[in-house]
């Protein structure tokens, strides 16, 4: 067994010493002067990308490059809602792929993320929402991906405290349910992917940020920081909240713009909330978490900001939502709220590929759902980044998408943030 | 919420506008000798700049007039706006953040 | 002598004529008016009231306001009006009150859940991470429902809350935040300077500081109560000085935007009849002055958690505003000066205070005064430990230059421990603003560094900790304010305050060497985070303020840690040998106290929630018994039933009574703009494909917009009504939005087109009259209308009257017969309809809803934009190039058509679908594949868009969108069902019924 292996006898064994000899989950490392690969972001898609190229890749010698603290971007700022229900075959096999290494993924990375396959429901309170999500149940089967269609009642037994009296503003007509669809535990997955990266020898750089791309013609050569250039031929961008800027540096102009994502928690009640709950119609959505506040997100501001603040009055149109689907909510406080930078793109899919700078990759745009994807996003960008070319399922959303006019677009169907 | 300090009718409070975006996007004049790379530049690609933002701004509730202001995209700070359409010249007039 | 906590027979603002019964776990005992929870708690000898989070350690009060960690409860005023999580200190006490504690079972006494305390080393820090992880399926079922049973505090209530919540818009020139001493001397200033100035105070008076007792200090030679009565006095003669009690500033938002919750009956047993329990007060203010005072600081030290350790401050407090001895022989535990007026005051009510300061000698200010109150000072010591299960009665001293390892702490009897780990500026506010703070060495504490525009902080929350100082500050704050706004400087004497400096040395934790060591040292009370789990947390790594605050949780609870920051931060530099500087806080983030979610959302529920829009005719529908769908902002009749007929049963009968007779639906919905100006044709050829210019006046055309992408934006009708006026038609859902995008392009594309856009939904309702025998209807009730086809033919609009009342009439049709769709003035609609029906009674007219117009235009193959098209979709696809006009320049979506992805033949084209089953209705949505055989992952060739049983042809058909559709007529596919195996079905031209369009003609 390795050292430092996290299991129920681990703890007991160390209980003994008062936990005192637990080994770092990662190093501090000083950066080298070069790396085979580096990666830019430190969020949980940038870690997953570099634990997946040296667990499966054999690609060792990789840096994350992380101007703050690890996940301490939208990985450490979401509503953590995974499902994979989404509409168009390309998108289904992308988030399906990660809904699948969810899992099993505390197992792989001997760490408890905490996954937790609840269900994700999304409602319908039109004809309308309910032609669509029966569409988007038609095509998630057609494809092995489970999602099924409840009556109120049923949705109701699925999730208690939810109105479903038909005097509603907006009531509920049917709900579609994700099974498998679920939470995680955010910041583990960013912890957990580094500690398992970190244990085949990948340099975890935090506090390092990188000033600018720096390249010949069209070969990328390495990346300008704050502690010097570090000299890379292949880099991977993954800058969630921060895609135009970085990229902006070697030139590229992205189809991107970044919105403040707001949400918020209630203060901590016991269990009262069981799954996860979507409205598109009303802009909402809701779960409660392990610590027992209940999780609440919605769309997004409305312009341009890098400040992780919004409006108030996006948060309260949220609640005016949720309190129309959960009326028992009213006295229930808000405790917290805040933002995060969001890159969107004009067909809300993410842009996953190269550039036209070759050995500059781009991992982006994954809009306000990225969380669901950090497993297979990953896995998919270490498979590209390792052998120089789109991994079949990332082949889709490739940057020149949308100069062909190839779009992906789940923007019909995701009216909301989620 | 931001104020915005709308040049028709004063400062109001955000609810009453719409944001349009970045300000100064052309339509390429003639779309027919214009590439395709040209054109999806156009219609996709945005500055999005961490920084000031000229961007259009449309009072809904009130006025429903365009016009454009710059804003500090890291603070939100509005510093200068002008009362025409993106297609005008810019009359800048400094404003209280 | 007597332990505990014990009510004075005289002092504190509490009315000890009068009784107030309350209840606390079921117990029932009495108060004051004047009491908190709190206060009433104490004074009954009650210490033990709350458990911990997570080793459901015994909790009691441990501080008097919203700061409190430990101290929560539950308060039941009846099974709607649940409140969890109540910080006992804020709580005002009211005739029959209920309170009850949370977080524990079987009772407060004997929790079950205190084993987690036994099982303490097995579950450090993030222990949760390291186990639990097999077998995998086990986490969802087992694992994860025992942590969330065991975690979370309070209960939710389980009914919808009956109470009232308001919202008031303020505006104002400044709001002063905190009516504290600062507050009180900066909100004269301003209101002499003539200014608007709100002040509010979240406690039900004001005062802060100098209401807890102020310790002894004396302005203008009076004492504190003195002197405060008489600011508030000269306040309430300033007339634009408005003061609000029981009101909280909780957010500091953009530009000057305040969220302010006044408590409005929060201290009442219900809300007065008619009044709101709360009000939320948004303020737009042109300056925000922060005078929130200060925080004490905890101490950290093994076992400081027992019920009886307690701020000395809230001692403050509970003793001037309640009359309650929080102890009789009380133990203060200090590193600053701010404890000894205190120290003096308890020894003056009977205490037998005992005074620990880990500075070497006492300040000198104080020596003789404590020494004749018979204070007992114990310098250059620390408390290091404490006893008492549920109550504490003995705490631990060591000499601070010992050598722990060889000496042993010596025991004091003890009932309260009262700790003072120094005042730190309440600046969360000013952070919260994005002012920027820095953390000043020799405060020990943060303070503001750089304010944004608009804000301003001033006296303790500005890090002016002595009295004098705080006023001074405050008066330089307010001058600011004025110069800033152009008003005009007042004079203003400042009070004289009669004070000494204020010294405090920082301390970040006690000495944890030998036995101590095993005992725990709370940093967050509230999340159980020791000291020893922050060290644990930075060996593995979790370095980062941020990650140790999320790794441990500390700060994490109901109070956000309010009062753990500053000694997390202090321990955090300490372990890792950095400055407190570097080490940073965490982002504070909105709001200061948690603020109800219906306060927050006031008056915007039910049907004030969305507002719901109806047609003219919706009353004559509710009246026969139609049944509604809601669309967009709207709610549509949907089929009209008669008695004993189902939902199918009544679309079959409307849908063959419009092709065999006649039928009138309200389509009012519809969006109507009307263009007018020179340029208006010019303009409209660029918006719509078709060319508008060429339209003559009196005629209509049918139109797409796309947008520039090349994809469906919207559909409608373009009638020209004079030379230089259009009237258009959008979809019920795009109303809105055809109306911006007009204006948009118009504003900041093409502003030299000289044109007017106006909406005019609202002015005209809509009756759409279709059917072989509609023109002889219409000719029943037409004036100065010639309603021969060859005078007023398809495609064409007249003037006239309809029933008596003037209107427009076009020659349209969405159902694919005869069909004029009637505009009156929106108050005449309802009477239009009920003409209609009156006179076509013997023609078979019949009223007919949302649902039989779908499936006749879908039997026609018209499109509806939302169902046909999703955003993806362009006119090639919908196989309507015919709308393209070829020769007239320039239209908005056009250049994208010739992309290569839009050119593509692979891509979806509208067809029809006949089901070999002509009685199975496809099911929308339905995915159509090559093979009945096909398992998943299957590739999916298009999907059902529209799907009917039609009764005029007798079958079911379908529209839907296929790959490469137009070149598969004949061919046969499947379509899928959610609930069996796909159903055979054959492509054919989306176009079921007249194909040549001849009874549109008629």
């Amino acid at each position: 067994m390795r050292r430092g292996r996290y299991s129920f006898a681990a703890l007991v064994r160390h209980a003994l010493s008062g936990h005192r000899r637990w080994p770092p989950a990662w190093r501090r490392r000083e950066p080298k002067r070069a790396y085979d690969v580096v990666i830019v972001g430190g969020g949980g898609h940038g870690l997953a990308t570099a634990y997946y190229l040296a667990a499966e890749h054999g690609v060792r010698d990789v840096a994350v490059v992380e101007k703050g603290w690890i996940g301490g971007g939208n990985t450490g700022r979401n509503t953590t809602i995974i499902r994979s229900n989404y509409l168009h075959p390309e998108s289904i096999a992308l988030y399906d792929h990660a809904l699948r290494l969810w899992p099993t993924l505390s197992l792989e990375l001997d760490f408890n993320i905490m996954f937790s396959d609840r269900g994700v429901m999304m409602l319908a309170h039109d004809l309308h929402d309910e032609r669509i999500l029966k569409r988007h149940i038609h095509a998630n089967r057609l494809l092995g991906v489970d999602n099924r269609w409840l009556s109120p009642a049923e949705a109701k037994a699925f999730c208690p405290p939810l109105n479903i009296d038909p005097r509603a503003r907006y009531p509920v007509l049917g709900a579609a349910l994700q099974e498998r669809g679920g939470v995680a535990r955010h910041d583990a997955v960013a912890w957990g992917y580094a500690r398992a990266a970190d244990r085949l020898g990948v340099h975890i750089l935090e506090g390092i940020e990188v000033k600018a791309i720096r390249r010949r013609g069209d070969r990328v050569l390495g990346v300008e920081t704050d502690r010097g250039v570090i000299a890379a031929g292949r880099i991977g961008v993954v800058v969630a909240g921060h895609s135009s800027v970085v990229l902006g540096t070697a030139g590229l102009r992205l189809p991107i713009e970044s919105f403040p994502l707001q949400a918020l928690v209630s203060e901590p009640v016991k269990p009262v909330f069981p799954c996860v709950v979507m409205s598109n119609r009303v802009h909402a959505y809701i779960s409660q978490s392990d610590k027992g506040e209940l999780v609440i997100g919605a769309g997004t501001d409305q312009y341009v900001s890098y400040s992780q603040r919004g409006g108030i009055q996006v948060i309260r149109h949220n609640l005016e939502a949720i309190l129309e689907l959960f009326p028992i909510f009213a006295r229930l406080r808000l405790m917290r709220q805040w933002a995060g930078i969001v890159d969107v793109t004009p067909d809300r899919s993410p842009i996953i590929g190269p550039t036209p700078i070759r050995g500059l990759y781009v991992n982006a745009g994954w809009g306000t759902g990225g969380f669901k994807a950090t497993p297979g996003s990953g896995h998919l960008f270490a498979w590209t980044l390792a052998h120089e070319e789109p991994h079949p399922i990332v082949a889709p959303f490739g940057l020149d998408r949308f100069e062909s006019g190839r779009l992906i677009d789940e923007s019909a169907a995701a009216a909301v943030a989620h | 919420m931001l104020e915005i300090p709308c040049p028709f009718c004063g400062p109001r409070p955000e609810v009453e506008f719409r944001c349009g975006g970045e300000a100064d996007i052309r339509r390429p004049a003639d779309p027919d000798r214009c590439s395709d790379r040209a054109w999806t530049d156009y219609l996709w690609n945005r500055t999005n700049p961490k920084g000031v933002h000229r961007e259009r701004w449309w009072h809904v509730h009130g006025c429903r007039r365009w016009f454009v202001v710059s804003r500090h995209t890291v603070s939100d700070t509005i510093l200068a706006v002008s009362d025409s359409g993106q297609t005008a010249q810019p009359q800048e007039t400094a404003a209280d953040g | 002598m007597a332990e505990g906590p014990v009510r004075l027979p005289v002092g504190g603002r509490i009315d000890r004529k009068r009784r107030l019964a309350f209840r606390f776990d079921g117990r029932r005992l009495a108060g004051h008016p004047g009491d908190s929870l709190a206060s009433a708690l104490l004074a009954n000898g009650i210490r033990l009231v709350a458990r911990s989070f997570k080793y459901h350690r015994p909790r009691g009060i441990y501080a008097a306001g919203p700061e409190e960690p430990c101290a929560l409860v539950e308060l039941r005023r009846d099974e709607a009006r649940v409140d969890p999580n109540c910080p006992a200190g804020e709580v005002e006490l009211f005739d029959g009150l209920e309170a009850r504690s949370q977080n524990r079972w079987p009772s407060l006494a004997w929790d079950v859940g205190a084993l987690a305390d036994r099982l303490k080393p097995l579950l450090p820090a993030g222990f949760y991470y390291k186990t639990f992880r097999w077998p995998a399926a086990l986490w969802t079922r087992l694992y994860e429902p025992l942590i969330r049973r065991m975690a979370g505090v309070g209960r939710a209530p389980r009914l919808p809350d009956p109470d009232r919540y308001a919202h008031r818009h303020h505006h104002c020139d400044v709001l002063v935040v905190g009516a504290g001493a600062a507050g009180l001397v900066a909100a004269e200033l301003l209101g002499r300077a003539g200014l608007s100035v709100l002040l509010v105070e979240s406690r039900a008076q004001p005062g802060g500081w100098l209401a807890d007792g102020g310790a002894g200090v004396r302005l203008d030679g009076d004492a504190a109560p003195h002197w405060l009565q008489a600011q508030l006095a000269r306040l309430e003669a300033l007339e634009g000085v408005r003061l609000l009690t029981r009101s909280t500033a909780f957010g500091l938002y953009d530009h000057g935007f305040v969220g302010v919750l006044e408590r409005i009956a929060d201290h009442l047993p219900l809300p007065a009849p008619g009044t709101p329990r709360e009000r939320l007060w948004w303020v737009r203010a042109k300056a925000v002055l922060i005078t929130t005072g200060c925080l004490e600081r905890p101490l950290v030290f093994p076992d400081n958690d027992r019920p009886g350790v307690m701020l000395a401050g809230a001692a403050a407090h509970y003793l001037h505003h309640h009359g309650v001895l929080v102890g009789r022989r009380p133990v203060i535990f200090t590193n600053n000066d701010s404890v000894y007026g205190l120290a003096l005051e308890l020894a003056r009510a009977g205490a037998a205070v005992t005074v620990v300061d880990v500075r070497p000698a006492p300040p000198a200010r104080w020596e003789r005064e404590l020494c004749e109150a018979g204070v007992r000072m114990l310098c250059g010591r620390a408390v290091v430990g404490s006893e008492g299960r549920s109550g504490l009665h003995t705490v631990h001293i060591l000499a601070l230059d010992a050598d722990p390892a060889l000496s042993l702490p010596k025991p004091l009897a003890a009932d309260a421990l009262l700790v003072s780990g120094g005042l730190q500026p309440n600046a969360a506010l000013f952070a919260q603003a994005r002012g920027r703070l820095c953390f000043d060495e020799e405060l020990g504490a943060w303070r503001p560094d750089e304010a944004p525009p608009r804000l301003w902080a001033a006296g303790g929350a500005n890090g002016r900790l002595s009295l004098a100082a705080a006023v001074e500050d405050a008066a330089r704050a307010a001058r600011d304010v004025i110069r800033s706004l152009g008003g005009r400087e007042p004079r203003l004497e400042l009070p004289r305050v009669e004070e000494e400096t204020f010294a405090q040395t920082p301390f970040w934790c006690s000495p944890l060497k030998g036995a101590a060591a095993a005992r725990r040292a709370f940093v967050d009370l509230h999340n159980d985070v020791t000291v020893a789990d922050i060290a644990v947390a930075i060996r593995e790594g979790y370095r980062a303020i941020e990650h140790l605050k999320r790794y441990t949780t500390a700060g994490m609870g109901p109070d956000q840690g309010k009062i753990v920051q500053g000694n997390l931060q202090g321990l955090v530099a300490r372990e890792l040998g950095r400055a407190v500087q570097e080490v940073g806080t965490t982002t504070f983030r909105q709001p200061w106290t948690p603020v109800p979610f219906a306060a927050l959302v006031g008056a915007h529920r039910g049907p004030l929630f969305e507002p719901l829009r109806t047609p003219p005719t919706h009353p004559w529908a509710e009246a026969h018994g139609a049944l509604f769908e809601d669309v967009g902002p709207w709610r549509r009749a949907r089929v009209f039933p008669r008695s004993g007929e189902d939902l199918e049963a009544a679309l079959r009968r409307e849908a063959r009574a419009v092709r065999t007779a006649c039928g009138v639906i309200d389509a009012s919905t519809l969006g109507k703009i009307e263009v007018a100006g020179p340029d208006a044709a010019i303009f409209l050829d660029r918006i719509y494909t078709i060319a508008v210019s060429r339209l003559r006046v009196g005629r209509c055309r049918y139109g797409l917009m796309l947008r520039d992408d090349g994809m469906v934006l919207d559909d409608g009708v373009v009638a020209r009504l004079e030379e230089h006026r259009f009237h258009l038609t959008t979809t019920t859902g795009g109303a809105a939005r055809v109306l911006a995008w007009l204006e948009e392009w118009h504003q900041t594309e093409w502003p030299e087109l000289r044109l007017w856009i106006t909406s005019t939904t609202e002015q005209w309702a809509t009756i759409a009259l279709s059917g072989p025998r509609a023109r002889e209807l219409l000719a029943r009730l037409a004036e100065g209308i010639d309603l021969d086809g060859a005078a007023f033919p398809h495609m064409s609009f007249r003037e006239g009257r309809i029933a008596g009342v003037p209107a427009r009439v076009f020659r349209i049709s969405f159902t694919g017969e005869l069909g004029f769709e009637i505009n009156v003035e929106a108050g005449f609609g309802l009477h239009l309809w009920e003409a209609l029906i009156e006179a076509g009674s013997d023609l078979g007219l019949t009223p007919y809803g949302t649902e039989a117009m779908h499936l006749l235009r879908a039997e026609k193959g018209y499109v509806i934009v939302g169902q046909e098209t999703d955003g993806t979709v362009s006119p090639l696809d919908l196989g309507l190039e015919g709308l393209l006009a070829k020769n007239k320049g320039d239209f908005i979506g056009r250049r994208a058509l010739a992309l290569p992805a839009l050119q593509s033949p692979e891509r979806k084209q509208l067809v029809g679908l006949l089901p070999s089953e002509p009685g199975s209705v496809l099911e929308e949505g339905a995915q159509l594949v090559p093979s009945p055989e096909a398992t998943p992952p299957a590739v999916s060739e298009g999907h059902v868009t529209s799907s009917y049983f039609s009764p005029n042809l007798e079958r079911s058909f379908a529209l839907a969108l296929l790959a490469r559709g137009r070149q598969r007529h004949g061919e046969r596919l499947w379509a899928t069902r959610l609930d069996g195996a796909p159903v055979p079905v054959e492509v054919v031209p989306p176009c079921f019924y007249d194909p040549e369009g001849q009874r549109l003609r008629m």
